[in-house]
Formats: C-alpha cells, sequence, structure tokens
C-alpha cells in the first residue's frame, strides 16, 4: 500500500472510477482548467478532456440539476460543490429532485449521482463557509451521507458512492486533505457504503465521532488510557445508511456512548445517535449516552472563538470521565 | 409571432390525430375534475383544459426517443407523449396500477415507457434537470431532444435563467416551451415580470426564440417543429413562448379563477377554444365530416369512461410499498 494524501485518494478515485466507466464525468466549478480549488480533480482535465471534465459558471442549482436531468438517462455525475456550503443554493435539486426522483417515480427513474466537497469546519473561514453540512442532508430519505475519515476511506468510499445508484452526499474535508496514510492500489478496493470502523479497541466507553473529532477522540483516548480509561472509538463513516448495529455492539461492550460533533449540537447527530442507542441498548447502559457538541452558534472568524466553537479535546475528555464516574486522575 | 395559417397542409390522418388527441385531454380533464368532486382524487389537481393544443402540437413533431419533462401541470404532456389514459388517470386515483405505482399523483406523472421524465412541482425547478437531459444526449451521442414545458410562472426564478444560460453556452439540444397562460397562481404576468414579452429573454441568451398562438395547434406544431429541427442537427436550444390561457381556475381549489381576472376575459378567450377552432377548420377544408368527428368524440369519451372504470377497480398500494423505491438495491 501507497502512503498518500487524502487529497490523492480522492483524486485516485475519481480517476479509476473514470477509467473504469464511460458514464462517469466530473461537473462543477473550477474542475477542470483550474485543477480544482482544492486540487482534488487535479490532471483530470489533462487526461479526459472537457467532455468529461466540465467546468461550469456559477449556478449550483443549475449544474446540479444537469447532473441529476442526465442521471435521469443514463449518466454517472459526480457534481464537484467547490465547498459544501454552497450545495444550499441546490438543495431543492438535491432534496426535492434527486432524493425523491425514485420514489415519486415509483421505481422508474433512478438518480446515481455523487455530490462530493469539503464541509464541516474549516481555519478562520467564518460564518459562510466554515459549518457542518452533513445535518441537511442526511435527515432526507433518499439521500445516503458520507463523511470519510481516512485517506483509506476516502478512496474506497468515493468508489463506491460513484457505483451506488443512488443519490450520495460525500462530504471532505478542507482540514483533512493533507493527511497522509495508506491507501490500497487495487482499483477494485471498495469499502461499502454504510459500514462503521472501529478506530480504536476499548472496553470502558463508546466514543462515536467522525472526520476531525475522530482524530481529537484519538487523542483523548491515549491520554485516558494513562488514567486507566480504556476508551472505544466508532467511526461511522455513513452517516446514512448508519451502521447501528457496530455503535449497539460496542456499547453492549463497554456500556457507556459519549457520542462527539463538531457541528451544532440542536438537533444534530448526536441526538439521533444518543437516541437510538437508548432505543435499542438502555438496559446495557451504566450511565446516560453524553453529547459533546458544537455550540450553537454560527462559526466565528476570531482565533479564540473558533477554537471554543467546536468540542475541545478537554471536553470530550471531561464527557468521557462523567460517564465512567471518575474525576481522572 | 406565426400567423394562424388560411390553408390547411395536412392530410386527413393528421387532421385526426390531432384533433382526437386534443379532444382526449380534454374529456380527461372534465373526468378528472368530476372524479376530484366526488373525493376520488385528492391533493391538489391543476387541470390543462384550454391548453391542450400546446402539449399536442408539440409533441406531433417528437419521435418516440425523444424525451419530455413538465411542471404540474402535466396530464396534458403525459397523455400526448403516449402515456395510457388507464394508467394516468389511476395514478390520480392513488391506486397501485398507476403510472407511478400511487406514489407520484397529479402533480408527479412519470412514464419511462415513453420517454415522459414527470411532472416536477417546485416552480423552475425542472428546467435545469431538461438541460441536464441535453447534456446526457449530446455526451452519448444521441440525435433525440428535450422537450420542457413550463409555464410563465417559471421565468422570474433564477433556474430559468440558469437553464436559458447553460444550454446556450454548452449547445444543448433541448425546446423550452414556455406556456404563457398570463396567470401564475393568481398573479398576472404583469404583476410578475419587467418583460413581459418572454420570448425576449432567448434572445439575451443568443437563444433562437420566437412566440406563437397556442390556441392554434398547426401553428405550435410549425414552430416547435422548427426548433426540433434545429436541437437535432445543429444541438441548439430554442425558446418558444406559446400563449396560451387555461379555462379553468388555478387548481380544484380555485375552480373558477375569478378573484384576478374578469368573467369578460375569460368568456373572451373561450372564443378562441383551440379544439373548437381546429374542428371548424378541419370541416371547413373537408380534411373531417361531422360524422367522422362524432366517431371521434364517441371513441374519446369510451377511453376515458375505461381509463375511470380501470383505476375505480385498481386496488390500493399494498401498505409495504411505504418503504419501497426509497432506495434502488444494488443490481
Amino acid at each position: 500500500m501507497a502512503v498518500i494524501t487524502y487529497r490523492e485518494a480522492l483524486n485516485q478515485a475519481l480517476r479509476e472510477e473514470m477509467r473504469r466507466d464511460p458514464r462517469v464525468f466530473i461537473i462543477g466549478e473550477e474542475v477542470g482548467l483550474y485543477d480544482g480549488a482544492y486540487k482534488v480533480t487535479q490532471g483530470l482535465l489533462k487526461e479526459f478532456g472537457p467532455k468529461r471534465v466540465v467546468d461550469t459558471p456559477i449556478a449550483e442549482s443549475g449544474f446540479t440539476g444537469v447532473g441529476v436531468g442526465s442521471a435521469m438517462v443514463g449518466l454517472r455525475p459526480v457534481v464537484e460543490m467547490m465547498t459544501f456550503n454552497f450545495a444550499m443554493l441546490a438543495l431543492d435539486q438535491i432534496v426535492n429532485s434527486a432524493a425523491k426522483m425514485y420514489y415519486m417515480s415509483g421505481g422508474q427513474y433512478h438518480v446515481p449521482i455523487v455530490i462530493r466537497g469539503p464541509g464541516g469546519p474549516a481555519h478562520q473561514l467564518a460564518a459562510q463557509h466554515s459549518q457542518s453540512m452533513e445535518v441537511y442532508f442526511y435527515h432526507v430519505p433518499g439521500l445516503k451521507v458520507v463523511r470519510p475519515s481516512t485517506p483509506m476511506d476516502a478512496k474506497g468510499l468515493l468508489k463506491s458512492a460513484i457505483r451506488d445508484d443512488n443519490p450520495v452526499i460525500f462530504i471532505e474535508s478542507e482540514t483533512l486533505y493533507a493527511v497522509k496514510g495508506e491507501v490500497p492500489e487495487d482499483p477494485d478496493f471498495l469499502i461499502p457504503l454504510g459500514q462503521a470502523a472501529v478506530r480504536r479497541e476499548g472496553t470502558d466507553v463508546t466514543v462515536i465521532a467522525y472526520m476531525g473529532m475522530m482524530y481529537r477522540a484519538l487523542e483523548v483516548a491515549d491520554e485516558l488510557a494513562r488514567e486507566g480509561i480504556s476508551v472505544e472509538i466508532v467511526d461511522p463513516r455513513t452517516l446514512r445508511p448508519m451502521d447501528t448495529g457496530t455503535i449497539i455492539g460496542s456499547v453492549r461492550k463497554t456500556h457507556r456512548a459519549v457520542v462527539v460533533e463538531a457541528g451544532a449540537g440542536f438537533a444534530g447527530m448526536g441526538s439521533e445517535i444518543a437516541a437510538f442507542i437508548t432505543e435499542h441498548a438502555f438496559d446495557d447502559l451504566d450511565a446516560p449516552v453524553e453529547r459533546v457538541t458544537g455550540a450553537n452558534a454560527p462559526m466565528p472568524y476570531a482565533r479564540n472563538l473558533e477554537r471554543a466553537k467546536t468540542p475541545s479535546k478537554e471536553k470530550i475528555m471531561a464527557a468521557v470521565r462523567r460517564v465512567c464516574y471518575t474525576n481522572g486522575g | 409571432m406565426a400567423q394562424k395559417k388560411q390553408t390547411l397542409d395536412i392530410d386527413g390522418d393528421l387532421a385526426r390525430r390531432l384533433l382526437s388527441e386534443m379532444m382526449l385531454i380534454r374529456r380527461f380533464e372534465e373526468k378528472a375534475a368530476e372524479s376530484y368532486a366526488l373525493g376520488k382524487i385528492g391533493g391538489f389537481l391543476h387541470l390543462y383544459i384550454g391548453e391542450e393544443a400546446v402539449a399536442v402540437g408539440a409533441t406531433s413533431v417528437l419521435r418516440p426517443d425523444d424525451y419530455a419533462i413538465s411542471a404540474y401541470r402535466e396530464h396534458g404532456h403525459t397523455l400526448a407523449k403516449g402515456a395510457d389514459p388507464r394508467r394516468v388517470m389511476a395514478e390520480l386515483f392513488g391506486r397501485r396500477d398507476g403510472l407511478c405505482r400511487g406514489k407520484g399523483g397529479s402533480m408527479h406523472l412519470f412514464d419511462k415507457s415513453v420517454n415522459f421524465l414527470g411532472g416536477h412541482a417546485i416552480v423552475g425547478a425542472h428546467l435545469p434537470l431538461a438541460a441536464g437531459v441535453g447534456f446526457a444526449i449530446k455526451y452519448q451521442g444521441g440525435d433525440q431532444v428535450c422537450a420542457c414545458y413550463f409555464g410563465e410562472g417559471a421565468v422570474p426564478q433564477g433556474e430559468f435563467h440558469e437553464a436559458m444560460n447553460l444550454t446556450a453556452l454548452w449547445k444543448l439540444p433541448v425546446v423550452w416551451i414556455c406556456e404563457n397562460n398570463r396567470y401564475a397562481m393568481g398573479t398576472s404576468i404583469e404583476r410578475a415580470l419587467s418583460q413581459t414579452e418572454i420570448w425576449k429573454f432567448g434572445q439575451i441568451y443568443g437563444i433562437s426564440s420566437e412566440a406563437v398562438d397556442g390556441m392554434d395547434v398547426l401553428a405550435v406544431r410549425e414552430v416547435v417543429g422548427r426548433a426540433v429541427g434545429r436541437a437535432r442537427t445543429q444541438k441548439t436550444p430554442s425558446l418558444i413562448e406559446v400563449r396560451t390561457y387555461r379555462f379553468r381556475g388555478h387548481s380544484m381549489r380555485d375552480p373558477a379563477g375569478a378573484v384576478y381576472r374578469t368573467k369578460e376575459e375569460v368568456e373572451r378567450e373561450k372564443l378562441r377554444d383551440p379544439i373548437a377552432l381546429f374542428r371548424q377548420r378541419v370541416l371547413e377544408a373537408g380534411l373531417l365530416s361531422e360524422a367522422d368527428i362524432r366517431t371521434l368524440e364517441k371513441d374519446v369519451n369510451d377511453r376515458v369512461d375505461d381509463a375511470v372504470t380501470f383505476a375505480d377497480a385498481s386496488p390500493e398500494p399494498p401498505l409495504e410499498w411505504l418503504l419501497t423505491d426509497v432506495y434502488k438495491e444494488d443490481a
């Protein structure tokens, strides 16, 4: 396995799937000539030409609709959102067109489309460019939602998303593009959608976290191990459909759960996971499920306020200690 | 604006087909209204009565493998494209034999067997989809076209302008057919658009554009025919503003449509009834006889009665269908 960046892993996935299937094309702002605002599509125009690497004007609703329409009649578009914040302008196309087409046509028209790009808290990008966007999508029946935390996941999950016959929302992260990791070179390497990964095995408490929060949880687990607390970390990877089996299995083993999410906590992913655990593993719990979430405020610009907006290591650590009924050493 | 032809250079078969298809839509819509009053159809029901010449004239120059897509007043477009009236009615009734298994309803009719890409009910949203269909045709190297029907109410939306721009920029084979019936629900075009000559928006984007009398099925056929030819051979879009009128209200919840337009206006427009006009013209031209037309009428009435009988007899969808077709399973 080669060690490559998360960005290169995504690029490989796109390249391999475009080589494999002539129906796959990429469309979005600056994906071609500019080589991608975040260079995820670097070199694709050169290899595949402007027919399959389509630069668009700034018209998110328009070009997302083009993707959906083309998918209805046989193509397999990958729509890049320069940042997922811009997907708000295409929300109607994603929710009312892509997600519901298969259902409201009674199974006649399916929409194999991937809508991908970076989202989540970034570095001082402020309120409109730095927020957790997955909440707007995982509520919607008909959509699949992926948040890949590692380079290997980025590649394996993107390839699966492109081969999937349903609309897939695939949200990457500006802060992870440079992260390096081992990634298989086999062009048939896939990670199925809907499978969680246990990032670290433990026995005392299950921490559920993805993307940047997953890395923060790993640091917390290292520190708490020194206090004698053994943390198991589950990364859902796909938020919808969610691998609830792995989460419940872990909670049945550890009897405690902490859900961490970067976004604002109100009606967030943490609420859903905490409710699910309570419904399905209540008798296994030795403590109430804790949520550690982002503050219920827009993302501020100032560095200190920005730091305070997303869950800190200290807050995660405190929550883990609380469910373990210990104040730490 | 294309003028009405003084002579009819069509043959009896075409005259019969155009008249019969318009009459079928009219009768179908009348029966749908009746069924709505009886509680057999629920939700919103937007009738196409008065606008039949648009769908019939336009579809008459399409090939079966061409695509059509529309907004929520789409019963006429669906039928004209060739959908089985029985299955359309069953869909309106919310029954298992409906086109969409009872999951779509009046505003979401789809029929893949005739390349009808739906009924879409967020105003303006299906225009980018049509652009995408045009994109796919070109990508796949085909020579089909995509006909996209929308009301003038979609023109103030951003997606109209995005779609015009993209199809012109990328030269996509889409025929934009704006059914200008002058009222977006209760808002007249004068209250909605700073430029009420809709075809002029096409000029700005460098798209071949013209207006046509939507009450004249042959004029619609001619103008759309030219646009389809351009799309097929040159891969270029066209914008056609079809000036039409709906004789009924916006929906069954606005049966008279009387608050925002005068009775006199409606009565005056009804004098331009596209079916009555065409019927008179084919009679005068000697293409069909009174007896021919009576036969057509009977046939159309029988087909619509049969559609209602079929829809009535079709069972409700089984409850387990609530959760099917949400995701397409792996092949």
